[in-house]
């Protein structure tokens, strides 16, 4: 599993300047000063599936060197040591976690992302250039919705239509949990008021391939970037983007355990809400959390009602599984329903754990020392604000400063996940390759990494076709015995 | 309150509320809890007066001037 975030970007000075042109800039000064495989490129070949017995079966068909150089040449889009990808994507700068197995690790490489993106900011903020300030959040409050997306690897055998029956209604309730909170109704932010989610109101189907317009709840993207045959990646588009670290954890811990139940065929209960697309915004306008969603029969139920359904099953999931659960999973269904239970009683009793409430509590906090109503500047600027990644201006930040703010890392473990990949996923055979063999890097992508070998005319083309394999356990040994990218390769192809 | 935000975070009080699969705050609130939480709130007010010392000064061309393009 992985998280992609589209930071917001703006050029201070200049509200009208070329995003793509920042973000390149941004990107490219990253890589300038960071990495030293500045000349790998990402991958952009179709991978054909092949199998593999190692994880690693030798494809001797691989391109010319130049066909792979000139196609993308300008498109500023590195890979970087942890097995990330940095890149801009339409107007935004983007940032690709590295594949990870665990709900911990994804909050782990999401916040060294916003480490990485804050440091790309200082090195584009040379002498004579404008400052950059990037925002981790999902809208400007005047129609553009930018994303922030959750990626699960799932079974191909697992029928799509199992995951949208039983997925929809945990994703139109799970925002009550994971929101991040906005001030302003509707896609332009026109109307008044405080709702949970950043991103309900960018919603208009309930299913589809789209993701910048007509954005579907359940989005059908088929890409594995693994075997096709075996997998599915489970794209998911309409989270908010986190800066809490529990609200992340809760965010891929809790759903990727749903998904987990279907996979399993353990759901047998049909949790169906009438209207998914009405209800996820409805349920994100009202922080009072009481309004009732309907279900086909007639029979409503909050959303938090709701959760406590997707929780209860868990619960017995995991009871049924007799102990052969990880802590972790443990440890989302423990931090799940202390956070029902609370928000449930007082929600500003999450404060601490949860954006929306840590936001909401700032506003209400403001609106009642100053008076202030919803369509206040200040408090557009507050939300605005929350998001904003520098430490000395970001007010997440500052109340994370502040001890208001509960943690799940802390700061060198974060900051180690800038450089170093996951050990158990092949984001550690393309991270280390990159750290180790910078200079015999041509291309790398999700399910590949190339190498220009001496001696070999053509490049050479490693395909990761399995997330699970090229883990630690598997090359570390054989990386740490190479002393140059040939000795791996031909060790490799021994 | 001015203690606690002093301290450095180390990795043993962080990381070990993971690996303890216990809920730090979500057990029923201890009075030292309580007692806590009860300064905190007294001490919103000081936390907006630091807040106010970030925020941007002039709140209604700030916000008006965060213009986007469309994403995914």
């Amino acid at each position: 599993m992985g998280t992609e975030t589209e930071f917001g970007i703006s050029v201070q000075g200049q509200p009208h300047a070329n995003p793509m042109v920042a973000s390149t800039r941004l990107v490219n000064a990253y890589a300038s000063a960071e990495l030293r495989a500045r000349r790998a490129r990402w991958d952009f070949e179709e991978e054909s599936p092949l199998r593999d017995a190692r994880g690693f079966d030798m494809s001797r068909e691989v391109a010319d060197a130049s066909q792979l150089t000139d196609e993308d040449m300008g498109l500023a889009n590195v890979i970087l040591t942890n097995g990330a990808r940095l890149y801009v994507d339409h107007a935004h700068p983007e940032y690709s976690t590295p594949e990870c197995t665990n709900p911990l690790d994804v909050v782990r490489w999401d916040k060294a992302g916003e480490q990485v993106a804050l440091d790309a900011c200082r090195f584009a903020s040379v002498a004579g250039e404008p400052d950059l300030v990037l925002y981790k959040n999902n809208t400007d409050n005047k129609g553009a919705s930018y994303g922030a997306h959750e990626n699960y690897l799932m079974k191909r055998s697992t029928p799509f239509g199992e995951i949208v029956r039983h997925l929809t209604p945990f994703f139109v309730s799970r925002q009550v949990v994971c929101g991040a909170g906005r001030v302003g109704i509707g896609q332009d932010g026109r109307e008044h008021g405080f709702q949970i989610s950043q991103r309900a109101d960018y919603f208009e189907v309930e299913v589809g391939l789209e993701t910048t317009l007509k954005r579907p709840i359940i989005n059908t993207r088929d890409e594995p970037h693994a075997d096709p045959e075996k997998y599915r990646r489970l794209h998911v588009i309409l989270g908010d983007a986190n800066l809490s670290e529990v609200s992340t954890f809760l965010k891929v811990g809790t759903t990727a355990l749903v998904l987990d139940m279907i996979e399993e065929r353990f759901i047998q209960t049909d949790l169906t809400v009438s209207r998914p697309v009405a209800s996820l915004r409805a349920v994100s306008h009202d922080w009072t959390l009481t309004h009732l969603l309907e279900r086909p029969d007639g029979q409503t139920l909050t959303a938090l009602e709701l959760q406590w359904e997707y929780h209860n099953l868990a619960r017995k999931y995991v009871e049924q599984r007799d102990g052969d659960t990880d802590e972790q999973t443990l440890e989302v269904l423990t931090r799940w329903e202390s956070v029902l239970n609370r928000l449930e009683r007082d929600p500003m009793e999450c404060a601490q754990e949860l954006d929306w409430v840590a936001k909401l509590k700032l506003l209400q906090s403001y609106r009642d020392r100053d008076g202030l109503d919803w369509d206040d500047a200040k408090l557009h600027l507050v939300d605005l604000q929350y998001a904003d990644l520098r430490p000395e201006k970001g007010l997440y930040h500052r109340l994370l400063r502040l001890g208001r703010m509960q943690r799940l890392l802390d700061d060198a473990s974060v900051t180690a996940a800038m450089h170093d990949p996951p050990e158990d996923t092949r984001a550690y055979f393309r991270g280390r390759c990159l750290e180790k063999y910078p200079d015999s890097i041509a291309a790398a992508s999700w399910d590949s990494v190339i190498f220009d070998l001496p001696g070999h005319d053509s490049l050479q083309r490693v395909p990761t076709i399995d997330p699970t394999r090229g883990t630690r356990a598997h090359v570390g040994g054989l990386i740490d015995a190479s002393d140059t990218a040939l000795a791996l390769f031909s060790a490799l192809t021994r | 309150m001015a203690q606690e935000h002093k301290q450095p975070r180390k990795s043993s009080e962080t990381e070990d509320s993971v690996e303890a699969g216990t809920d730090p705050a979500g057990a029923a609130p201890t009075d030292a809890v309580s007692e806590r939480k009860e300064r905190l709130d007294e001490d919103i007010d000081a936390i907006l007066d630091e807040i106010d010392d970030v925020l941007e000064t002039n709140a209604e061309d700030f916000v008006k001037s965060f213009i986007q393009k469309g994403g995914q």
